[in-house]
């Protein structure tokens, strides 16, 4: 028997925590996106509002990792365009996304690794704490807020368990105190314990700072576990956009586009 | 005993610019993973440009700051202009454009100034100090001992003590991930060419007035000498070429002395070989010791 395929859901109600009114951080406005002829996303539309965790959840293949590659500037989209704080993005370098305040994760734990965790936070503090002293103070700030790092300072990323060098890779990430941060499957072959721990500190520092995140995930659980909002992809299409409780709490739609 | 004494320090001389010039082939490795083998031809191009400032100025040393900064420049020529327009999702493409500049670069070179050798005056005697009677290093030996020494100090604190050095290495092994950190990739990858091209014009610059004169092949057995080091010490590690230089050195004279200078490729390669058959990734290769 085949599940009733949920009709398409918008968020009703202000997620807890969230101001309803909050004005968008980062959109995309009609975003076509494709490979080699091959479109994965068409003329899709997003707003991600100041402030909240949106989880990106739906299987492999629905285009999260495209979606937050475009809007890096990694991929260049066919048409359509990268919204932050108003500011139309279409022409401005990876580089300089991220000078703007625009910082991702990519999947796959994604440090360098031949440097050591310490090269590692220096170089995501570099373009916005040039000061070696007051980068410094930054990196002993993130080995404050990831403790684990503090005792792997002179290891090489490779050498860093996937749970190491995942916790890295955010705290790189958050070091320059991005504005926005865009997180490809930070669950990706991470033990549910590490996972947890990981999205807890995303969500406290989410709230300490007023950082927006946008969480793609294929863990949907935990992800909701700690998003104001939810976005089902299903092959390039939005199919839910509401609540993270609602969309945890709706089965057809976990059955249908979540596999669970 | 005095032969070996004497073949040892004049190695170790020889050694010293074979390491820098593979210490060139390591930095631009480290920069854009790419085989260079269009070095000692763009090496050269410097050196004649060297050659005419000394020629015009009558100074060594007005000619060693004109190849730096001339191998400087076709370092970012070949890199903005050439380089760049390759493909690069595979190493291949580069290397064989490589190649064929350096088919274009000793043709042009051979047609402007045609086949001779141009003798290089050292700025130093050449005439070695002895030791207890034993003949050992010359003042330009010296000399060339103390630039390679200052060049492979002076890049191991730009790579490893400074933030330029840091963004360098990271565009190199993860580029990507290096453009989402806000490192201006395409502008390190130029910074490693203009760097690898002005050490490998110096080591040129050094070698010339030991050998027969500047031509347009002037540096295509040190290429060959530097490229077995390179893979020898590993072409990430800069203390690999250090070492493997001088092995390979102080290798060629001991063999040129007491076997014949015949020889002596062949013991390079037979070195090489053996070297690749116990550890393949080059003797200073990092070891991964976690891959998951």
């Amino acid at each position: 028997m085949s599940p009733a395929t949920p009709r398409p859901t918008t968020a009703a109600a202000a997620p807890a925590g969230a101001s309803p009114a909050a004005p968008a951080a980062l959109g995309v406005e009609g975003l076509t996106v494709g490979y080699a002829g091959a479109p994965v996303m068409a003329d899709l539309t997003l707003e991600v509002p100041a402030g909240q965790i949106v989880a990106l959840l739906g299987a492999n293949g629905a285009g999260k990792t495209t979606l937050l590659r475009t809007v890096s500037g990694l991929l260049t989209p066919r048409s359509g365009r990268v919204v932050l704080d108003g500011e139309d993005l279409s022409a401005v370098s990876v580089e300089d996304r991220v000078r703007r305040g625009l910082a991702q994760v990519p999947e796959g734990r994604s440090v360098v690794a031949e440097l050591s965790v310490e090269e590692n936070l220096h170089l995501g503090a570099l373009w916005k704490i040039p000061a070696r002293r007051a980068r410094r103070d930054a990196v002993e700030a993130m080995y404050d807020a990831f403790e684990p790092l503090s005792r792997r300072r002179r290891s090489l990323g490779h050498q860093l368990s996937g749970g190491e060098r995942q916790m890295l890779s955010l705290a790189r990430a958050l070091i320059a105190e991005p504005r926005v941060l865009l997180l490809d499957e930070p669950s990706l072959g991470l033990a549910p314990r590490v996972v947890a721990q990981l999205l807890d500190t995303l969500r406290d520092t989410a709230r300490r700072t007023g950082l927006t995140v946008l969480l793609a995930e294929q863990n949907v659980t935990s992800a909701l576990s700690v998003a104001d909002r939810g976005v089902v992809l299903g092959l390039g299409e939005i199919v839910a956009d509401a609540p993270a409780a609602d969309i945890a709490a709706d089965p057809a739609l976990r059955h249908a586009y979540l596999g669970f | 005993m005095d032969r070996i004494a004497f073949l040892l320090a004049t190695g170790l001389a020889r050694g010293l610019v074979i390491a820098l010039f593979a210490l060139s082939l390591v930095i631009i490795w480290r920069a854009a993973r790419i085989v260079n083998f269009a070095q000692a031809a763009m090496a050269v191009v410097a050196v004649f440009v060297a050659f005419a400032v000394t020629a015009l100025t009558d100074s060594f040393w007005l000619g060693l700051v004109a190849a730096l900064v001339a191998g400087a420049v076709v370092g970012y020529a070949v890199e903005r202009w050439l380089i760049r327009l390759v493909p690069a999702r595979t190493p291949l493409p580069g290397m064989i454009v490589a190649i064929g500049l350096v088919m274009v670069l000793q043709a042009g070179i051979g047609i402007a100034f045609g086949p001779q050798h141009r003798p290089m005056a050292a700025p130093f005697s050449e005439q070695p100090f002895t030791v207890g009677g034993v003949p050992v290093l010359s003042p330009y030996d010296l000399f060339v001992l103390l630039v390679a020494l200052g060049v492979v100090g002076g890049l191991a604190l730009l790579f490893n003590g400074t933030t330029l050095g840091l963004q360098m290495r990271a565009s190199a092994m993860a580029p990507e991930v290096s453009r989402l950190l806000g490192v201006r990739v395409p502008r390190m990858v130029t910074l490693g060419w203009m760097l690898s091209a002005a050490v490998a014009s110096l080591a040129v610059l050094l070698l010339v007035p030991t050998e027969l004169g500047l031509n347009a092949h002037s540096g295509d057995v040190l290429f060959v000498h530097a490229f077995t080091v390179a893979v020898l010490g590993g072409l990430d590690s800069p203390v690999g070429a250090l070492v493997g230089g001088i092995v390979v050195g102080v290798l060629i004279s001991l063999v040129t002395g007491f076997l014949g200078a015949g020889l002596a490729p062949i013991a390079v390669l037979a070195l090489l070989t053996l070297v690749l058959l116990v550890r393949p990734g080059g003797i200073f290769a990092v070891k991964e010791a976690r891959t998951a």
